[in-house]
């Protein structure tokens, strides 16, 4: 019963997506399929609506005061691409390159091909693309503009749970792409490293998702692969907490309007964490799995309250608790998590490889992510089941207006 | 080696340009007619069409090279009521500068000059495109990288001018010599009159 209105849904979403872009740049005959396979099921089309109008032809615009893809609500679909520079590539080089990324993006995002696109179809759906530039710490010393990077977007201070690996660490140059469509991500992907090639060599790469765009309510809390509601304490876009935590209005011009990135690929041990009792798991984290509610309270959203002792005299949620390790009171001083679930290979004994691709931004690394980060290195039950692997830090320059591009605050 | 690969494989971008919504951006306008060369200064601020430019430029863009050969394109757009002929181009970045087209020749695809010049309908749009007619620097005086500004300008029949500034865009068009359906035969040799250079 529930498999047959999945499919018409699919279907329709395929057909309403479809018809729209072919408007825009023709379509392959075998999409069109799709609902009418639903239609020679019966299954009738009254959804279309709905979906037509939040599927693929959405788009999140690319030029304002901010980069897209950060207050951006969380798209399903990422990859996260580090790049090298080039040796002997410098300033003249890095805006030629910011320039023609920056123009593939603005073209993607809306639905129109890169400029000499190879496979134009493909960008006629950009379900919500964005695209966001990201600066290492090379990338400033390349472009010679040391004066210019934010203080603390240099590499993290090495902490006792660290278990990185040069793989997924570094980088000079951040292309995020995300999208609510996989074959979307992969077209922008394609454009955007065929344009860097001359400049720069690919150093990691990292995939990560989310749930469906339409699998449940917009602004429900995500679940990662251990089974947690993730991210119920994070700052709204929209809210002045969220610009006061997130965009950087202090300092020099260069950055205003932009923030920062602390990626981190943290490891889940599944299999460790799969001969946890769900009491065990909750203790951990000091919340229910069920609802996100912490211990002391009965909804996700409830105020934890750290100083409830149970009958024999323990807090309700532990000392080492992740919640309250983790526990910022001031909103200004909180972090923006726009986490993505990873979930590579698996071993030959089907062990799993999977985890989270970590995305935090805030306006200062120093003064928000370390303080928390220290927290839990120090002491956090949940450190037991979660190892980082992976650290990367960049400076996400503000957005740009039309004919600008990204960067042009730091290196014109 | 490259640029003949990449035109002959290059029917595929036909669709590049049609959406409107980035290319204020890139379009240059023509002086008008009655102006003459002597007023035709590119745009600083690109805007888009209007009644008193009769031919602009959308996403004009050149492949990189190292030296030799290459080509630019990008599609021509007629707003007035009568055909548009182009008759010349020039571009600092080359002493030669031709207006090509692409033509089977016994089963091979090669490029040679398009007599006549690239005529622009009225009211419609002309398309230079790899594979296509398009803008050949014969001998490119320094590397065109990606990301450059390379200038260019076209003559019109009538002597009026239309100057734009292309971008310098990598390109690699054989990779894409499998896509079925091309009418070019997916020949990698398809500019064989280059092979004589």
């Amino acid at each position: 019963m529930t498999a047959g209105p999945s499919i018409t849904r699919r279907g329709l979403l395929a057909g309403g997506a479809t018809v729209a872009a072919g408007v825009a740049a023709g379509c392959s005959p075998e999409a069109l399929t799709a609902p009418q396979a639903a239609a020679a099921r019966g299954q009738g089309p009254s959804a279309a609506p709905s979906f037509a109008a939040s599927s693929g032809t959405a788009v999140e615009l690319f030029h304002g005061a901010h980069q897209a893809g950060v207050a951006t609500p969380p798209q399903t679909h990422a990859v996260f691409v580090g790049l090298d520079l080039l040796p002997g590539t410098g300033r003249e080089a890095v805006v030629r390159l910011m320039r023609l990324l920056t123009d593939d993006a603005r073209r993607l995002t809306q639905g129109a091909p890169a400029l000499a696109d190879t496979e134009p179809e493909l960008a006629a759906l950009p379900a919500r693309l964005t695209v966001t530039f990201g600066f290492g710490p090379g990338l400033f010393t390349a472009a010679k503009a040391e004066h210019l990077r934010p203080e603390s977007v240099a590499p993290l201070p090495a902490f006792p749970i660290d278990r990185l690996e040069k793989r997924w660490s570094g980088g000079d140059l951040l292309v995020q792409i995300c999208a609510d469509d996989a074959l979307t991500v992969a077209h922008a992907l394609r454009m955007t490293v065929k344009d860097a090639r001359s400049f720069a060599r690919a150093r990691w790469l990292q995939r990560g998702f989310r749930r469906a765009a339409h699998a449940q309510a917009p602004g429900t809390t995500q679940r990662n692969v251990m089974g947690q509601l993730d991210g119920t304490v994070n700052p709204a876009p929209g809210t002045a907490d969220f610009d006061r935590a997130v965009w950087i209005s202090e300092g020099a011009d260069g950055m205003r309007g932009g923030t920062t990135l602390v990626l981190r690929r943290i490891r889940a041990e599944l299999e460790t964490w799969d001969a946890v009792d769900r009491v065990g798991k909750e203790f951990a984290v000091g919340r229910r799995l069920d609802t996100g509610a912490p211990l002391t309270g009965t909804r996700e959203h409830d105020e934890p309250d750290f100083a409830t002792l149970t009958p024999v005299g323990f807090p309700v949620i532990a000392e080492q608790a992740h919640i309250r390790r983790a526990h910022v009171t001031d909103p200004a001083l909180r972090i923006f998590r726009r986490v993505y679930n990873y979930d590579e290979g698996l071993t030959s004994q089907g062990h799993a490889d999977s985890g989270l691709v970590f995305a935090s931004y805030q306006a200062d690394i120093a003064r928000q992510f370390l303080p928390i980060q220290k927290r839990l290195a120090e002491a956090d039950l949940l450190n037991e089941w979660t190892t980082p692997i992976g650290s990367a830090v960049f400076a996400i320059p503000p957005g740009c207006a039309e004919g600008g591009w990204i960067g042009e605050t730091l290196l014109s | 080696m490259l640029s003949r690969r990449t035109r002959s494989a290059a029917a595929l971008l036909a669709a590049a340009v049609a959406l409107t919504a980035c290319a204020s951006q890139t379009t240059t306008s023509a002086a008008p007619a009655s102006t003459a060369s002597a007023a035709a200064t590119p745009s600083a601020a690109p805007s888009t069409s209007t009644a008193s430019s009769p031919l602009t430029i959308t996403d004009p863009w050149v492949k990189t090279t190292k030296e030799g050969m290459t080509a630019a394109f990008g599609t021509l757009v007629n707003t007035t009521g009568t055909d548009v002929v182009i008759v010349s181009g020039a571009s600092p970045l080359s002493p030669k500068v031709e207006l090509h087209e692409v033509v089977d020749s016994g089963g091979k695809m090669v490029m040679r000059p398009k007599e006549g010049g690239f005529v622009v309908p009225a009211r419609g749009t002309h398309p230079l495109q790899p594979g296509g007619d398009h803008i050949m620097l014969m001998g490119v005086t320094e590397e065109v990288k990606p990301g450059a500004q390379v200038a260019f300008t076209l003559t019109l029949a009538d002597g009026s001018i239309l100057e734009f500034t292309a971008v310098g865009k990598d390109f690699a068009g054989g990779e894409e010599d499998y896509q079925p359906g091309m009418d070019m035969g997916g020949d990698k040799g398809g500019h064989t009159g280059k092979d004589d250079q």
